[in-house]
C-alpha cells in the first residue's frame, strides 16, 4: 500500500504534457438495433459532450444504452442517425485517438503483463527505449512491477484491471474510454482501484470517458457527472462534481459537497427508475424500493414498506 | 508442512495402489493363462492368451533382435512423418479457413465430404496412387491426424473472443499483426489439443496400414510394428503378437507424453502457476 502513498507526492497536473485534444461531440444519436416490428430503440436523439481534459462519467441504470454509446463512441458501430465528432472529425470507425477498456478483462492471456503493456507500441512499431521505460514506470505506478512476468490468469482481478489500465494509458490516446472496469472487484479492491485510477487521471489529465452504475464510484471520479435515462437513451441531467483533486477515500465520502451531489443524482436516478417501473420494469423495483427506504417512505412504488 | 507431507504420502500411497493394480492384473492373467497347465481347466478368452512370463521371455529374447527394432523404427518413422506432414498442411490451412470466409466457402464442403471416410477405406486407393508403399502407409497416416488438427484449428481460431480483436484494433495493429501476435498464439491451445489426439490416431492407422500392406516390400521397406503383430499371427507365435501390441502402447504413451511436454512448452500461460 505504500505505492499509493507515493502517488499522492507525484500527483500533480503535469501541465507541461497535457493533451489539449478529446473534444467528443455528440449531436441527435439514435441507434436502432433490429427492423420493422422487432426494431428496438437503444438511443434516441442523444446529445452531449465530453469536455476536454475532464474525466466525465455517465451513470445510468443498467440495459439504459451505455455500452451501446461506448461501442459507438469506439467506432465498432455505427449510429442510425445522428453524428458523433472528436475535435471537430467525425468518428467513423475505431482509430488510435480513442481507447476502449472492456468491462471484463481483455488482456492477452498469452502474453506478460509486461508484454501486454507493450502490445500497443510493437503493433506500432515503436518498440523504443521510451516507451519501454513507460512501461516501467507504469507497471510501477500501477503496483505491478513484482508482477511483470505473470500471466494475466496469474494476476487478481484487481491486478489484471490494472494492468488493464496501463496497457491503455501507454498509447497514450486522445481519449481513454473505459466500460465499467470495475465491475465485479469486491469492495475493497474496487476502492483500491479507485485511488489507482484517479491517480493516473490526475497525473496526465487526459480527456476520460467512464462509465458506470455505481454511484459512489461515479462521484468519487467524476469531474462531470452525465445521468442517463431509461432506455431510449438520453442524458437527463449533467452535474460538475467540483471536489477538490488529488482525491482520497479517506475524506471524499464525508465531504459535504459529495453528499450533496450524490443526493441530486440519487433523485434523477429515483425519477428514472420510477418511470420504468410504472412501465412494467421489474429490474428498477429494487431500486425504487431501495431509494424509498433510504429517503424516509417517499417512494410510491415502494409495496412492501417496513411496518 | 504438515499438509506436504499429507500430499506426499498420498502421492506415494496412490503409486503404491497403482503397482499393486498392475501386480495384481498380471497375476490373474497368468492364473488364467496357466489355468490349462495347472488346473486342466481352459478359461475361456483369457485362457488362450500366453502367460505374462511367458510374454516376457519372448520380449527379452527378442531385445536382441534388429529387426524387432527396426519394426519399432519404420513405424515411428511413418507415424512421424504423417504426423508432421498433417501438421505442415493442416495448421496453415485451419488458419486460413478461420480467417477467410472465401476460402473457407470453397474448401469447407470438401473437407466435410472426405472427412466421414476412415483412414483405412484409403489403403487400396493409396496403395495405387502413390509410387512406393513407404509413401502409401505415410499418406495414411497423415489423413489420421490431418482431419482432427483442421478441425481443432479451425474451432480454435474462430472461437478467439471479439474483444481481443478490438483491443488490438483500437491500439493500431495492423491485420498482420493482429494475425501474428492474437490469432496464433490464441489457437495455439487448440493446436496442442488436436495434435495429441491426431497423434493417438496416427498410431492407430500405422498399425493396421502395415497390416494391411503387408512387409512385401523390397530392400528392408514394409515391416513395422503393425506387420510385425501380423507375422507373428501367421507365424503362430503368439507370445509376439501380445510383445508387439505393448510395444505399440509403449511408443503411443512416449509419443502423447513427448507432445505435452512441448505443447505446455508452447503454451506458458496453460501452466499452473
Amino acid at each position: 500500500m505504500n505505492d499509493i502513498t507515493q502517488n499522492q507526492s507525484t500527483a500533480t497536473p503535469s501541465s507541461v504534457n497535457l493533451k489539449k485534444v478529446g473534444e467528443i461531440k455528440v449531436t441527435n444519436v439514435s441507434k436502432t438495433y433490429g427492423a420493422a416490428l422487432f426494431a428496438k430503440e437503444v438511443l434516441k436523439n442523444c446529445s452531449f459532450t465530453i469536455e476536454r481534459n475532464k474525466l466525465t462519467v455517465m451513470i445510468g441504470p443498467s440495459g439504459c444504452g451505455k455500452s451501446t454509446l461506448i461501442r459507438l463512441l469506439a467506432g465498432f458501430e455505427k449510429p442510425s442517425s445522428g453524428t458523433i465528432e472528436i475535435d471537430g472529425k467525425r468518428i467513423t470507425g475505431p482509430g488510435r485517438d480513442r481507447l476502449v477498456v472492456f468491462q471484463e478483462s481483455a488482456l492477452f492471456p498469452w502474453m506478460t503483463s509486461h508484454d501486454n503493456i507493450m502490445y500497443g507500441p510493437k503493433a506500432r512499431g515503436e518498440n523504443t527505449q521510451k516507451n519501454r521505460d513507460q512501461a516501467e514506470y507504469l507497471l510501477e505506478k500501477v503496483g505491478l512491477s513484482a508482477f511483470r512476468e505473470k500471466y494475466p490468469p496469474q494476476l487478481s482481478g484487481g491486478m489484471q484491471r490494472r494492468a488493464e489500465l496501463a496497457r491503455a494509458m501507454i498509447n497514450n490516446p486522445d481519449v481513454m474510454i473505459l466500460d465499467e472496469p470495475f465491475r465485479g472487484l469486491d469492495c475493497m479492491s474496487k476502492e483500491l482501484m479507485w485511488e489507482y485510477y484517479s491517480g493516473l487521471y490526475e497525473e496526465s489529465r487526459r480527456t476520460n470517458f467512464f462509465v458506470t452504475t455505481d454511484i459512489d464510484e461515479a462521484i468519487f471520479l467524476a469531474d462531470r457527472l452525465l445521468i442517463m435515462s431509461n432506455i431510449p437513451g438520453q442524458v437527463r441531467a449533467a452535474i460538475e462534481v467540483d471536489l477538490p483533486r488529488p482525491r482520497r477515500l479517506a475524506f471524499v465520502f464525508d465531504d459535504d459537497r459529495a453528499i450533496a451531489v450524490k443526493m441530486e443524482a440519487l433523485a434523477i436516478l429515483h425519477q428514472e427508475a420510477m418511470k420504468s417501473f410504472s412501465g412494467g420494469s421489474k429490474a428498477a423495483a429494487d431500486f425504487v424500493e431501495a431509494y424509498s427506504k433510504r429517503s424516509g417512505g417517499n417512494g410510491t412504488a415502494g409495496s412492501k414498506e417496513p411496518a | 508442512m504438515n499438509i506436504k507431507r499429507f500430499r506426499k504420502e498420498l502421492f506415494s500411497r496412490s503409486k503404491l495402489r497403482a503397482i499393486i493394480a498392475i501386480f495384481v492384473f498380471l497375476a490373474l492373467w497368468e492364473l488364467g493363462s496357466r489355468s490349462n497347465e495347472w488346473f486342466g481347466f481352459t478359461p475361456p478368452w483369457i485362457g488362450h492368451v500366453p502367460a505374462p512370463t511367458a510374454v516376457l521371455v519372448a520380449w527379452y529374447a527378442l531385445l536382441g533382435d534388429p529387426g524387432y527394432w527396426q519394426s519399432w523404427y519404420l513405424s515411428t518413422l511413418r507415424v512421424l512423418a504423417g504426423f508432421f506432414a498433417a501438421m505442415l498442411i493442416g495448421i496453415p490451412l485451419g488458419l486460413f479457413m478461420a480467417v477467410n470466409k472465401t476460402f473457407n466457402g470453397i474448401v469447407f464442403p470438401a473437407f466435410e465430404i472426405l472427412r466421414p471416410i476412415p483412414p483405412l477405406a484409403w489403403v487400396p486407393a493409396s496403395i495405387i496412387f502413390w509410387p512406393t508403399q513407404e509413401l502409401s502407409i505415410a499418406f495414411v497416416t497423415f489423413l489420421g491426424a490431418f482431419y482432427t488438427i483442421v478441425i481443432n484449428v479451425v474451432g480454435g481460431a474462430k472461437s478467439i473472443d471479439v474483444r481481443f480483436f478490438q483491443s488490438a484494433q483500437s491500439m493500431g495493429s495492423s491485420q498482420w499483426d493482429v494475425f501474428r501476435r492474437v490469432v496464433l498464439p490464441a489457437t495455439l491451445p487448440s493446436i496442442v489439443v488436436g495434435s495429441a489426439v491426431g497423434m493417438g490416431i496416427t498410431w492407430e492407422v500405422v498399425v493396421a496400414a502395415e497390416m494391411i500392406s503387408g512387409g512385401g516390400g523390397e530392400s528392408g521397406s514394409g515391416g513395422g510394428l503393425g506387420f510385425f503383430i501380423w507375422n507373428s499371427y501367421v507365424g503362430g507365435s503368439y507370445e509376439q503378437i501380445v510383445v508387439g501390441m505393448i510395444s505399440i502402447g509403449i511408443a503411443g504413451f512416449i509419443c502423447s507424453e513427448l507432445l505435452r511436454k512441448l505443447g505446455s512448452f508452447f503454451t506458458p500461460w496453460l501452466r499452473k502457476r
